[in-house]
């Protein structure tokens, strides 16, 4: 009964009626039975229809019954206008899916807390410092000794938690076979149980597990590697694990939701901090350091005091440092000692990927939110045209004694409907688009991963954006409708030119963020276009990379047979070995010291190679000689253009001598090539220089090499089809030399402008989506104008007014409006392209061709948009016109 | 005329009266029943009694249900719930003050 029973009879009002009239029938039956006579027995019951009406209002609940009816009248209305209501819903499901999907990335990488207890009491420790470079940085990395000791200063108000970031490491889970790549973390003894996370298995580590090196050989795996990896088997608990040259313990796995705390990867296995050697030296800033305010400790006071003790520690370790310095002036000294410690808040992890995406993912979100705009502009007009077609029925609806406010029910009904159809469509877009989205951050072999659960927190976005969409597109309809004013609605039209006026007001709002769109897109197109077509000055064509690994190192000999063998391999044109692959993740650089004087204060970077390296890659040399089977490490040095412009500038560099260090041995300089990008296309050029791989010691004893890359420049068209033979023969030749990645330089090269292609791809997409849109919405607008006004076109032409000057007043508004917005998204597009510069290569917002295409491309659209408009315009028959006037 | 004003105010009393007596009556029945206990003297109008037993309906103090009758039609028949009883004793008690109120009004004026 009660509240359900009304709600239940609302839904069902003729039901209800017949239910009634049923009861009322039978009574009078009953009467007649009883001997009344038949014709007072109905009078009885005065006007039927007002007994019923009584009645079934008694039973109903009213507000939801119009609301019903109404809906219903709201379903019929997008019915009659199939085609523009189903363009409606589709835009709107475009527009409000990609918001969604764009929330769920922003909100997966950037805002949603780790599963872990205390989240909000969580910092991440970072210092801001002059760089090497000379620009302001900010360092988040830490060595463990300094760790060590904030953490015990620190003690009483706050526990320090240090987690290495998760990198992709080479693990065998028995010896030298099959090797695998897993995300390994170094964490402190004290992460698992300050973050309240129990083990699904066996046990976690404990601050015991993580005091001295080598003593705890043990590992956590997590629930997700542990899930995918061994189909969640608890034998797993006791397995060896082979991680370089050291040997761990599977002894417990992590709780199911956790998944590390850098966002965008999922750390497969935790390792104790004291396990890595790194942990024991003071110069190698390896770790972030995370801060976590003991319970009852109030951030906004404590915070501060914290910070100046954490400082002064990290001073008087930094300082006390007399191996870091060697070499430099006092001033250097003092501009790196003077940091300044910050805290940012990591209770929502934190990781690189979310440095990079940040601004990226911003500059969607503002892409799709325009483009959901745009549809809601597009919708709302339609939808004030539909009502200024219903003008008479308002005003006939209002004499008759129909609520203003019922009026506006009735709009914002439709609009609803609208919008929840639009955002159930959307929704089932959000839920392929984002994992696809997410699919094109990273480079295919080792994609980014983030947990994007549709809950709860998705799900009232997605309300609020629905309603919000609702009341966007029905308000203004609505309060037009509602303001209607019967007597000149009835006598034929108040006010013809308002419904147009605000059309076109919408016309410039429309263009004005379709401009936008346009102008960010064209942006981030043309950079990805420049940046992928440098010149790289080497050649990618048919290269193979085999990075190899030797456990402890193997001598330069052996890794020579190993490269003749592959030589001698079928379908193999010629091999050469570096040290690592260029535009690959490896950068290392090394003093360079002229004539025993201090090292320049910019340093320049290396590479070692093997002889045949440079012609391998296609590189040229400028002058001098490659290196010899001879040449040793030191020794021998080929330089790049910019290093020899840079140390011996006007000189004829071969021949010429620098050394690694002030007191290092001498490199000759053999030959010179020019620049190639080596680390990052975005970066310029930078000093480089190459030395043999063939490395010998003071006393000209060949040293051990423990890791390098075969360069394999191959015969067919795809080299990446000889990599598992390649890879087998390495391994048959049992000489402790393993491949543990096989890649091809083309893959680097496309790597290396993966972020730029993902933001150029959809940022182009969405500016075709908008350009779309708002020319279908010219057009509506225009077609409706010119509807609303053949009665005057008529008259016009009748009086004599030539083609040209019809085409004109159609038109001529709906242009200076068109200008009016385009402009207005050029100075808004200026202004939002300087907070994102740092994601442009080689192009200024400021470039004519950058303002020239967004314009182009909006006239184009309009002049096309308008044409269908002008044409019904100038076929416009004025005798039929005044004929039926 | 000056039968249903006798009746302002008090039809639920009525109507629930009858049902605590007899269960499930249907609404001439109901009807027939007041006019028949108060000798012809207390008469429901139809145009009131339906709205009357359809807000009761709502109110949860009777319950309807349809039962065939024998001339094949439907009839819909009301009886009390558990609420009703109680609403029924707290409109007899206020009845009693009421009328006891409305006798020494009577008597002293």
């Amino acid at each position: 009964m009660s509240i359900w029973s009304r709600i239940s009879n609302a839904v069902r009002g003729e039901w209800l009626n017949r239910e009634i009239d049923e009861e009322l029938q039978s009574h009078i039956e009953e009467a007649v039975a009883a001997g009344r006579d038949p014709r007072e027995a109905h009078r009885a019951f005065g006007s039927v229809m007002q007994t019923r009406e009584r009645s079934h209002s008694i039973r109903s609940a009213k507000w939801l019954e119009s609301l019903v009816s109404d809906t219903r009248f709201g379903w019929r209305q997008l019915w009659r206008n199939k085609v523009s209501s189903a363009a409606a819903v589709l835009s709107l499901a475009l527009g409000i899916g990609s918001c969604v999907a764009a929330f769920r990335l922003i909100d997966a990488l950037l805002w949603r807390p780790l599963p872990i207890a205390n989240s909000s009491q969580l910092y991440v420790l970072s210092r801001k410092m002059i760089g090497l470079n000379g620009r302001p940085i900010e360092d988040g990395y830490w060595a463990t000794p300094n760790f060590k000791l904030m953490r015990d200063a620190v003690k009483d108000q706050a526990d320090l938690i240090a987690i290495s970031d998760a990198d992709r490491t080479d693990i065998t889970w028995s010896t030298d076979e099959n090797v695998e790549r897993a995300h390994v973390a170094y964490v402190s003894g004290n992460m698992f149980s300050l973050f309240g996370l129990e083990p699904a298995l066996g046990r976690t580590l404990y601050p015991a597990d993580d005091r001295t090196y080598g003593e705890a050989p043990y590992a956590v795996l997590s629930w997700d590697y542990w899930n995918h990896r061994f189909g969640r088997d608890p034998k797993v608990l006791g397995r060896p694990v082979h991680i370089g040259d050291q040997v761990f313990q599977i002894i417990g796995v992590g709780p199911r939701e956790f998944t590390g705390t850098e966002k965008g990867t999922v750390t497969d296995i935790f390792l104790p901090l004291s396990m890595n050697r790194m942990a024991t030296e003071d110069r190698a800033d390896w770790h972030r350091t995370f801060v976590l305010l003991k319970p009852g400790v109030n951030a906004a006071t404590a915070l501060e005091p914290i910070r100046q003790h954490l400082s002064s520690v990290n001073h008087a370790f930094a300082s006390a440092c007399s191996t870091c310095y060697r070499g430099e002036t006092p001033a250097s000294i003092a501009r790196f000692l003077n940091q300044t410690l910050v805290f940012n808040r990591g209770g929502a992890g934190i990781s690189d990927l979310q440095k990079e995406y940040r601004r990226l993912l911003g500059v969607l979100g503002l892409l799709v939110g325009l483009v959901l705009l745009i549809a809601c502009v597009n919708v709302a007009n339609m939808m004030t045209a539909q009502a200024a077609a219903r003008a008479q029925e308002m005003a006939l609806r209002i004499s008759i004694g129909a609520g203003r406010r019922r009026l506006v029910q009735l709009i914002l009904m439709q609009s609803a409907l609208l919008a929840l159809i639009a955002s159930a469509l959307g929704a089932g877009f959000a839920a392929w688009s984002a994992p696809f989205v997410l699919s094109l951050v990273n480079p295919p072999d080792n994609p980014a991963r983030l947990d994007l659960p549709a809950d709860w927190r998705v799900l009232f976005f997605g309300l609020a954006l629905t309603i919000l969409v609702a009341l966007l597109l029905g308000l203004l309809p609505a309060l037009r409708a509602s303001a209607v004013r019967p007597v000149a609605a009835l006598k034929g039209g108040e006010d013809p030119h308002s419904p147009r006026r605000l059309m076109r007001a919408a016309i410039a709002i429309q263009v004005a963020f379709c401009v936008l769109v346009l102008f960010l897109s064209s942006l981030f197109v043309t950079s990805f276009e420049r940046l992928q077509s440098r010149p790289l000055g080497f050649s990618t064509d048919r290269l193979l990379l085999l990075e190899t690994v030797a456990g402890k190192g193997q001598l330069p000999v052996v890794w020579n047979q190993t490269a003749e063998a592959l030589r001698a391999a079928p379908g193999v044109e010629s091999v050469a070995m570096a040290g690592w692959p260029i535009l690959g993740r490896i950068r290392i650089n090394s003093d360079v010291s002229i004539n025993g004087a201090p090292p320049s204060p910019n340093p320049a970077f290396f590479l070692n190679v093997s002889p045949g390296w440079l012609s391998t890659m296609k590189i040229p040399l400028l002058s001098g000689r490659d290196f010899r089977r001879e040449d040793t490490s030191p020794g021998a040095a080929i330089v790049n253009e910019t290093f020899a412009k840079t140390y011996f500038p006007g000189q004829d560099p071969i021949g010429r001598t620098f050394q690694r260090g002030t007191d290092q041995p001498i490199n000759k300089i053999v030959g010179v090539t020019p620049d190639v990008p080596d680390h990052d296309l975005r970066e310029q050029n930078g000093a480089v220089f190459y030395v043999p791989l063939n490395s010998v010691d003071d006393k000209s004893v060949p040293e051990p090499v423990s890791f390098a890359t075969f360069v394999v420049h191959t015969e067919a068209k795809n080299p990446i089809a000889l990599a598992d033979s390649l890879r087998q023969l390495v391994a048959q030749r049992h000489n402790g030399l393993r491949v543990s990645n096989v890649t091809t330089q083309m893959d680097l090269v496309r790597d290396q402008t993966v972020r730029e292609r993902m933001i150029a791809t959809l940022a182009g997409f969405f500016a075709v989506v908008a350009l779309l849109l708002a020319g279908v919405g010219l057009y509506a607008v225009l077609n409706y104008s010119v509807l609303q006004r053949r009665r005057e076109i008529g008259i016009r032409m009748a009086i004599g007014s030539s083609r040209a000057g019809i085409v004109r007043i159609v038109t001529v508004d709906v242009f200076v409006m068109i200008a009016l917005g385009g402009c207005t998204g050029l100075a808004l597009g200026f202004g939002a392209a300087r907070y994102i510069t740092s994601l442009f290569y080689q192009v200024k917002p400021t470039d004519v061709d950058m303002v020239a295409l967004p314009a182009c491309a909006i006239l184009l659209a309009a002049l096309i948009a308008t044409l269908p408009a002008v044409l019904r315009a100038l076929r416009t028959d004025p005798t039929e016109i005044l004929r039926a006037e | 005329m000056a039968k249903t004003d006798a009746l302002q105010g008090s039809l639920d009393l009525l109507v629930l009266k009858i049902l605590s007596r007899r269960p499930q009556l249907h609404g001439y029945a109901i009807m027939a029943a007041i006019a028949n206990a108060s000798g012809d003297v207390l008469r429901a109008e139809e145009g009131s009694l339906y709205p009357a037993l359809h807000r009761m309906e709502e109110a949860g103090w009777i319950r309807a249900e349809w039962v065939k009758k024998d001339t094949g039609r439907r009839a819909r028949i009301y009886e009390l719930t558990a609420e009703g009883k109680k609403q029924l004793g707290s409109e007899e008690s206020r009845w009693e003050s009421v009328s006891l109120a409305i006798n020494r009004v009577l008597r002293e004026a």
